[in-house]
């Protein structure tokens, strides 16, 4: 089914009676080319671009509960591509270009947005560091600017100029970064990846794995069992408890990060704008609610909740940073199990068992990726080895010191 | 128009009148009104206009589930938009305003939305706005951005104030109905420490909107009498106009206390955080409604809020008023209006054989409401009834009740699901069974009759003192009539075309429910997404289970089946202010004042914030414009003669200790094993992943006694490790740590003359020649006659140095002295800034150069990893990712032109590569001017480093567009052979 | 959360800084063969159960001892609290 504006004038005058299944609920097949274990956002993009520019026929993608429900359905929608180290910000800037593009692929308005991510700097150090960022932006192929505190103050100025414990003395502007309405991403990559025949399998929970002469060859389920020899895993903060189911230990544990939204608001904050003196972060969404997020909890939870302290911690932030929130109202605050790397970036490899796939550690960065990893992955696992893009997200990388860690934090992953 | 509609009964002081005004109108209230039941005291039905189809709207309930009745409050000077008026207290010269409508309440623009609904129904936006893509952006989302949002955010800074504060108790009752009086009123009783907290501005819950008896007493009476036995008792803390808005892990809860707008406080709002060992959930249960054609119209209000307003608020809604309903309980709002005269036109039932025995009331048994006339207010409905007949009755007010809904989601919020109870039609609480902190009684359980609900809460309040091993004292239980309820599952009405309205606030109908379903969004949380059903500020309360029964219907499944999306905190909407209380502006982070501060202040210095410090950076003497000025002459002062700085807020770590040696000897990567006493290293720390994580000195003071020093950024960080290491890995160590950071502080006093200088303030029998106290010696001394300090030998500025600890309060007369004693030397204070330039100059790695990603090899101080013995990091450090040929080196940078600045966070290329990722060889990590040698230099690390002194490379900066031509070379600029630093 | 300091009686977390896993008490032998494998492994794997997990918290705001806290990923519900200069080496997992 197409969807367009003449579509929806055609069905309201029918009383909206034509509309179709944004995507079939088929039976499940004794056997597929490949599986994808992980309906989210990533899981969903991989079988697209499988389908789409890989043009493998024969996908199923199995997803334990309803499509879209874990970190996709409940993230701060930010996109971006300002990562500081080349490994990550030529694969960010990639996915960005993805974004631009999207709605057009999967013929669903995912609301992209592009309205500027702005980081604030508060010293002369933080601008040092920014200013690398910045550069490394542009080397490879994304837009980056500086503004001094007087540009800053024309386009925001509710920010915090005059009483701030930490004044702020500049940012770094990515105008091409922006948000993305969430949902829509699932569901977009959904209707898509079903348009072009990939079985989406949901409330199908994966048991064991089958495993023969050292290959994976399929996957036990409530379902019943699926053959396949070629097996992507893109499960997020669950990655250490599927991959346990082959033995493996992953460099990755689960944590909490809240997000909260406020009631909604007419249009205050234009732009996605991060604080540079502490964890805090925010923008609006259409529908007029103000979307803010910090740092994670900081301990390993499965529990898709979190504490106080992190509430108070994140609107100190806020009104460290724009005093005006203090007045907006918190509607809802939620969790989501985070899969923390230990270098703070993303897997994507092969494992040392044949046919079975990983794509993990996206910490509380994954939203971004979506299109980039679903495409990189896709490239994986049609071809048998990873696209330049994501051949450095190598599993092995922990044992042999190649590690891609933009914050200089080490192997403790609730500091990334 | 004026009050007309007063029973001049209910718990309103009628002596005490309030002028208030809405949407510029004045109109009279009384104390113990709220905003809503002012308005319908006046005659108002049209209170505001829904979000998406700008529908003329009314109050549809009588407390904190209010998804209609949204206006903007004007007071102290701001604004407060989305406030429900059914939970403002009345106060004098209130002023409010309607939302979302233009140019009028009466005519809004907006409204002609509702005429395109079909096209606007759920999930629209998804099918379309793709096209042109550049539309989106400039044309599309802008609209949909101005028409979205409910209010508008005041950007003017309120001027009362948020507090926080901390709360203890055995037992925390959560709301002050039935079930929540007699439980607090037991457990107080028997001494337990409880807290009973009530959202309400009044005690007593929905007991407030009934007319019963209670032990003989009237509801009102029963309720005031069990108040003042609680204000008795000093175990007891009542709080009002205080919300529980969240429970968190283990029994930590969140309350938000407001403070009445018309009291003269300071403080508006107190957020608590209140630990509990038990709480009981006693928040009763919120109506719901019955979707019919048109069933949101102004006047059309839950039964069970005409009641709250006729028997509280003392309102008649209207003369002409109509019940449909599906359970016993909407017949008590109808006994109660005919107790007042009103006129009760029918009694709609779903039930084919409700069990009444009142005859005044005309009940119409088996039939349904099918639909609503009146486009502004309600002027009446249309019934079907059980013969298949169709009729118009005229009414002004219907009340509805589709059936009780416990108010579990306080519940929810550690991860229990509601379980569904089939009697009543509705979800419980979950039965925690992971531990037992939080007890749901009373209609929060399905106990909606009193007398069940009064029975359930002594059970559980007893239980819960037995647990607490609380000694139960004598009570007596109130008489209470005992009732029944019934109820008959009756969710939507099928007949009638036109829209159902379902959620309220945001414009959710049946048919975008039925709409989604087709779609196959047919889980609960797709449900909600793409409906949005149930994301308003009312958080679903009036709509969710309607929702999900609906959709069970559609998917031939019982609603437990088709569960229900949980409940997260808040349980109402809290201003994120709440949440900071004092910590904002200037106070959002402690501010940390070296023990000079005061001194440098007075002496002109300027600051600048190092993490939470304030450290001056320089000094400014009388004729210097520009700080360019100041830090060269105080780098020339200190090369050239002398200088002092307070370093203090370096990490001082005091290890005592039979094992300190051994211990210390672990945790650098380079050699301490023959560290004698009176000597200082440098010392390396590795992460145990090989990379650097701090650097610093280690002095042995005596046998078991050594200082360690660390990087001011690192000092927390590095103890902690520290801590870690004797703790956790070798606890069998004979070691003692202590931070004396802040007891101790650290004066540099650097250059040529520094020997001279401190010769004079160092007690004579201490003897600091160059050869009784070489480059790299510490010992403990005394100055200025018998103070006691420690002096250190060592140097970060490359001249002749020495460091001077004294305990910090000392440190301000010190630095005094200095200055009186080193005048011949001209001694100048020097701050951060020029310290810089003098490391930079040395080639020594600070905060920029240890960003966590660099190692031992990297710095050029590969060899001083020893291999030798154990030491954390060394084994990983081998890595050979971390020992890659050609890897980046630290190098120094000087520019083709002396004039031409090196800006930090430069990348380095080959003078001929183009500027890309590929072709990026390293970046600039330092920079400065050097005043030492006429030059603007740098440090970086450059890929293949220590092999490429003397090349030209490019220094590119494409975001800041400028390029420097320069030359690598060794990062020791000056006195590389360290000829200073022994003299 | 609310955390049973063994001395101190209960506590609240943010007194506290986590760690990880408790199994960083078993740091390996630098003389082994196979040190860098061990290394490694001890370093970077984790269990990362669902379930009771045993974790390291450093009391920062307290009395600065390192706790050993078994507590359920799951729930956040905790079972017990030890401090780490108690616990055996060996750690059961």
């Amino acid at each position: 089914m197409y969807y367009n504006w003449l579509k929806l004038l055609k069905e309201s005058l029918r009383n909206n009676s034509g509309w179709k299944k944004t995507w079939r609920n088929p039976e499940v097949k004794k056997k597929y080319d490949i599986i994808i274990i992980g309906g989210g956002g990533h899981g969903l993009a991989t079988a697209f671009y499988l389908a789409k520019e890989f043009k493998i026929k024969n996908i199923a993608v199995l997803e334990k509960n309803w499509i879209g429900g874990g970190n996709v359905g409940r993230n701060t929608t930010i996109i971006r591509s300002n990562y500081l180290l080349t490994e990550n910000e030529a694969f960010y800037e990639h996915s960005l270009k993805l974004w631009e593009g999207l709605e057009k692929q999967i013929n669903y308005n995912a609301m992209v947005s592009q309205r500027g991510v702005l980081n604030v700097f508060h010293s002369d150090s933080q601008r040092d560091t920014f200013i690398r960022r910045g550069n490394s932006m542009i080397l490879n192929g994304a837009d980056a600017e500086i503004l001094d505190k007087d540009q800053i103050k024309s386009i925001y100025p509710f920010l915090d100029f005059e009483n701030a414990r930490f004044p702020i003395k500049g940012g770094l502007l990515q105008k091409r970064g922006g948000t993305v309405r969430h949902d829509a991403v699932a569901w977009g990559y959904a209707h898509a990846a079903d348009e072009l025949g990939v079985d989406i399998i949901q409330n199908c929970e994966v048991i064991n794995f089958k495993f023969k002469s050292g290959n994976c060859v399929g996957v036990d389920t409530n379902k019943g069992h699926i053959k396949a020899n070629t097996i992507g895993c893109a499960v997020a903060g669950s990655s250490g408890l599927l991959m346990s189911k082959a033995n493996m230990t992953l460099p990755i544990e689960s944590h909490v990060l809240q997000a909260f939204v406020s009631e909604s608001l007419k249009p205050v904050i234009p732009g996605v704008i991060t604080f540079g003196a502490g964890h805090f972060y925010i923008s609006q969404s259409d529908k007029g609610g103000l979307v803010f997020g910090g740092d994670i909890d900081g301990y390993n939870s499965y529990a898709q909740r979190g504490g106080m302290t992190t509430l108070e911690d994140v609107c100190e932030g806020g009104l460290a940073l724009m005093p005006m929130i203090g007045k907006a109202r918190l509607l809802r605050m939620w969790g989501g199990i985070m899969d923390m790397s230990m270098d703070g970036s993303p897997i994507i490899d092969k494992t040392h068992i044949g046919g079975l796939y990983l794509n993990a550690g996206w910490c509380y960065g994954g939203f971004k990726a979506t299109p980039a990893s679903g495409w990189c992955f896709a490239h994986l696992l049609a071809k048998g080895y990873s696209h330049k893009l994501s051949d450095k997200f190598r599993l092995d990388r922990f044992k042999n010191g190649f590690l891609i860690d933009e914050k200089g934090q080490g192997a403790q992953p609730n500091l990334h | 128009m004026k009050n007309s509609n007063r029973t001049n009964l209910g718990l309103i002081d009628y002596t005490t009148e309030i002028n208030f005004q809405f949407d510029g109108i004045a109109y009279k209230g009384f104390q113990g009104d709220t905003l809503a039941s002012a308005l319908m005291a006046n005659g108002v039905k049209l209170i505001g206009r829904s979000f998406k189809y700008h529908r003329p709207r009314g109050i549809l309930t009588s407390g904190s589930h209010e998804p209609n009745a949204l206006v903007e409050l004007v007071y102290d000077n701001t604004t407060e938009p989305n406030t429900k008026a059914t939970t403002i207290e009345l106060f004098e010269g209130l002023i409010a305003r309607s939302q979302n409508c233009w140019p009028s309440l009466k005519y809004d623009f907006m409204s002609i939305n509702d005429k395109f609904s079909n096209l606007l129904s759920a999930g629209f936006y998804y099918k379309t706005f793709m096209w042109p893509s550049s539309f989106w952006e400039k044309l599309y989302e802008p609209l949909i951005r101005k028409a979205a949002g409910l209010g508008k955010l005041s950007t003017v800074d309120n001027t009362r104030s948020s507090e926080k504060g901390f709360l203890h108790c055995d037992l925390l009752v959560i709301g002050s109905g039935p079930s929540g009086l007699i439980s607090a009123y037991i457990a107080g009783l028997s001494g337990a420490k409880v807290i009973l907290v009530e959202e309400d501005y009044i005690f007593g819950g929905n007991l407030n909107n009934e007319i019963i008896s209670i032990s003989k007493l009237s509801s009102h009476n029963w309720i005031n009498f069990i108040i003042t036995e609680l204000k008795k008792l000093p175990n007891v803390r009542l709080m009002l106009r205080s919300c529980a808005i969240g429970m968190f892990d283990h029994g930590v809860f969140g309350i938000i206390e407001k403070f009445n707008k018309s009291l003269e406080t300071k403080i508006s709002q107190v957020f608590w955080k209140v630990t509990s060992k038990k709480a009981m959930l006693c928040t009763g249960a919120l109506e719901r409604i019955i979707p019919f054609s048109n069933n949101d119209r102004p006047g059309i209000m839950l039964s069970g809020s005409i009641r709250s307003y006729l028997n509280r608020w003392g309102v008649i809604p209207s003369n002409k008023v109509a019940i449909f309903t599906n359970n016993d309980d909407a017949y008590i709002t109808a006994k109660n209006l005919i107790s007042y005269g009103v006129n009760v036109v029918a009694v709609i039932d779903t039930r084919e054989n409700p069990n009444i025995t009142d005859p005044n009331i005309k009940v119409y048994k088996g039939s349904q409401v099918i639909n609503s006339k009146g486009k502004l207010a309600l002027k009446g409905i249309n019934v079907l009834s059980n013969d298949g007949k169709v009729f118009y009755l005229e009414c002004n007010t219907l009340g509805v009740s589709g059936g009780w809904n416990p108010n579990v989601q306080l519940s929810c919020h550690t991860g229990v699901k509601p379980e569904w109870q089939n009697d009543i039609l509705a979800f419980i609480p979950g039965k925690n069974n992971i531990s037992t902190h939080l007890k749901a009684v009373g209609a929060a359980n399905g106990n909606f009759t009193l007398d069940s609900c009064m029975i359930a809460s002594e059970t559980a309040v007893l239980a819960i003192l037995k647990e607490l091993k609380i000694k139960v004292k004598n009570y007596k239980m109130p008489d209470i009539e005992s009732e029944t309820y019934n109820i008959q599952p009756f969710w939507y009405v099928e007949h009638g075309n036109q829209r159902k309205w379902i959620d309220f606030q945001n414009d959710v109908t049946v048919k975008d429910i039925e709409l989604a379903y087709k779609e196959n969004f047919r889980s609960v949380e797709h449900l909600k997404r793409y409906t949005t059903l149930g994301m308003g500020t009312d958080q679903g309360k009036t709509s969710n289970v309607t929702g999900l029964a609906i959709l069970a219907n559609l998917s031939n499944k019982t609603i437990p089946e088709v569960g229900t999306t949980i409940f997260r905190p808040p349980y109402v909407p809290v201003s994120l202010d709440a949440f900071v209380g004092s910590s904002k502006a200037k106070y959002f982070k402690p501010i940390r004042l070296t023990p000079t501060h005061e001194w440098a202040e007075k002496n002109h210095a300027s600051f600048v914030e190092t993490g939470l410090w304030l450290r001056a950076e320089w000094y400014t003497k009388e004729n210097e414009k520009d700080w360019r000025q100041s830090v060269d002459r105080e780098v020339n002062s200190v090369r050239n003669s002398v200088g002092f700085c307070d370093v203090s807020t370096l990490g001082k770590i005091d290890i005592q200790g039979k094992d300190s040696q051994e211990f210390i000897n672990k945790i650098y990567c380079n050699g301490f094993s023959k560290l004698a006493i009176g000597k200082v290293r440098y010392g390396l720390m590795l992460r145990e992943d090989g990379l650097v994580m701090d650097d610093g000195t280690t002095a042995r003071m005596s046998d078991n006694h050594f200082i360690m020093t660390t990087t001011t950024v690192n000092a927390e960080s590095v103890y902690r490790h520290l801590e870690f290491c004797h703790q956790c890995l070798w606890p069998e160590m004979d070691v003692q740590l202590i931070s004396t950071t802040d007891a101790w502080s650290q004066i540099a006093i650097a250059g040529p003359n520094s020997r001279k200088v401190i010769s004079k303030i160092i007690d004579p029998q201490f003897d600091v020649s160059n050869e009784n106290f070489p480059f790299m010696a510490c010992k403990e001394i005394s100055i200025c006659g018998g103070f006691r300090a420690r002096l250190f030998r060592i140097s970060f500025s490359g001249e002749l140095a020495y460091e001077i600890s004294i305990p910090s309060q000392y440190a301000s007369s010190l630095v005094s002295y200095l200055m009186e004693v080193g005048k011949e030397e001209n001694i100048a204070p020097y701050g951060t800034e020029a310290l810089g330039v003098m490391r930079i100059e040395k080639g020594h790695a600070a905060g920029p150069e240890l960003n966590g990603t660099v190692t031992a090899l990297n710095l050029n101080m590969g060899k001083m990893v020893s291999l030798t013995k154990d030491s954390i990091g060394m084994i990983l450090s081998k890595r050979i990712g971390l020992n890659l040929e050609d890897g980046p080196r630290l190098v120094g940078l000087k520019p083709i032109k002396p004039e031409n600045q090196i800006i930090s966070g430069s990348y380095i290329f080959n003078l001929k590569d183009k500027l890309n990722a590929e072709n990026d060889l390293g970046y600039v990590t330092s920079s400065c001017y050097s005043p030492t040698l006429n030059s603007y230099i740098a440090l970086g690390f450059l890929k293949d480093g220590n092999n490429r002194y003397g090349d030209k490379i490019k220094v590119s900066n494409p975001l800041l567009n400028k390029e420097v031509f320069a030359k690598v070379c060794n990062p020791i600029f000056v006195d590389p052979n360290g000829d200073r630093l022994r003299g | 959360m609310i955390i049973e300091h063994p001395i101190l009686g209960p506590r609240d977390i943010h007194e506290f800084i986590y760690v990880g896993d408790a199994s960083l008490i078993n740091r390996p032998n630098w003389n082994d063969d196979d040190a860098g494998s061990k290394f490694y492994e001890y370093l970077y794997l984790r269990k990362n159960i669902a379930g009771i997990h045993k974790e390291l918290w450093f009391h920062q705001q307290g009395d600065r001892s390192w706790l050993v806290v078994s507590r359920n990923t799951k729930t956040h519900e905790i079972v017990k609290v030890d401090l780490v200069t108690k616990v055996s080496k060996e750690l059961e997992t």
